[in-house]
């Protein structure tokens, strides 16, 4: 069977996860933020699949499983603490939280 | 032939990836992470993985993506918001990511017109995912649950409304 060459989506993976690690490190609004951890998650979940596609085990579809249920959990949390930040500071900026004192 | 589909939805993610990273409109960059999301469920289908496939578009694309669309709605109130949702109203925005989700409809056509032909690598039916998800990974799904009661909790005790937002903050 001529399949997709496990290199390839692990590139394509790598590609993604690259692009959301650009886009957290650059973008300083909260919410863009975490649309990049979603694609950092995405990205890790798709060389999951690609490995338990090459090795036709169910083991990588249920790594995804439970990288869905922590991306679901992670953007709750998150999203909770972008509404909390724009009630106290007015500004969803990440540089405006820098005021940590205890 | 499906290389040629995998290639055309890689190039369809990284763009959609790029453009998400690169707009200043929250509501904008949603789309395009939309599209990214898709195109990786597309590539999902085209790995074999078909169960996860579905659960990339209902669950990441479907019910993540309405909970952003929820906190940037509850975000942005007031006349600003009027004049923003006429703009995004105007014809010209939503040409990108409608071209980009065409091109998806049409790969998906192509594998439906195909028949069988058009699926690779090693088929891992939702049969199998299930036998190993409630057999040898029983602990992970207990400890899965616990994470999403986590969320659930945290999520609760953040979103209540503000009572003492006046208060000089720090000293808590």
């Amino acid at each position: 069977m001529n399949g997709i060459p496990m290199e390839l989506g692990l590139l394509l993976s790598a590609v993604l996860f690259v692009l959301g690690l650009i886009g957290v490190m650059v973008r300083r609004n909260l919410i863009m933020i975490l649309m990049s951890l979603e694609v950092m998650l995405n990205a890790t979940g798709l060389a999951f699949i690609v490995a338990g596609s090459r090795w036709g085990q169910a083991d990588g579809q249920i790594m995804f499983l439970l990288i869905l249920t922590l991306a679901a959990a992670e953007v709750g949390v998150g999203l909770g603490l972008a509404l909390q930040i724009f009630h106290r500071f007015h500004t969803l900026d990440a540089d405006s939280v820098n005021e940590m004192q205890g | 032939m499906e290389l040629i589909l995998f290639y055309l939805t890689s190039a369809v993610a990284i763009f959609a990836t790029v453009m998400m990273i690169t707009r200043l409109n929250a509501v904008h960059g949603l789309l395009y992470l939309i599209l990214s999301l898709l195109a990786v469920g597309v590539i999902f289908f085209l790995l074999g993985a078909h169960f996860a496939a579905v659960l990339e578009v209902i669950i990441y694309a479907g019910a993540i993506m309405v909970l952003f669309v929820f906190v940037i709605m509850m975000l942005n109130q007031g006349q600003q918001t009027i004049e923003q949702e006429r703009v995004w109203l105007q014809p010209g925005i939503w040409i990108g990511p409608s071209l980009l989700a065409s091109i998806l409809l049409v790969e998906m056509l192509v594998i439906v017109v195909l028949g069988g032909h058009a699926e690779t690598g090693h088929v891992v039916d939702s049969r199998q995912v299930g036998i190993a998800l409630y057999g040898p990974y029983l602990l992970a799904v207990e400890l899965a649950s616990m994470l999403l009661l986590a969320g659930l909790v945290g999520a609760y005790h953040l979103g209540k409304p503000m009572l003492k937002t006046t208060r000089p903050r720090g000293n808590s």
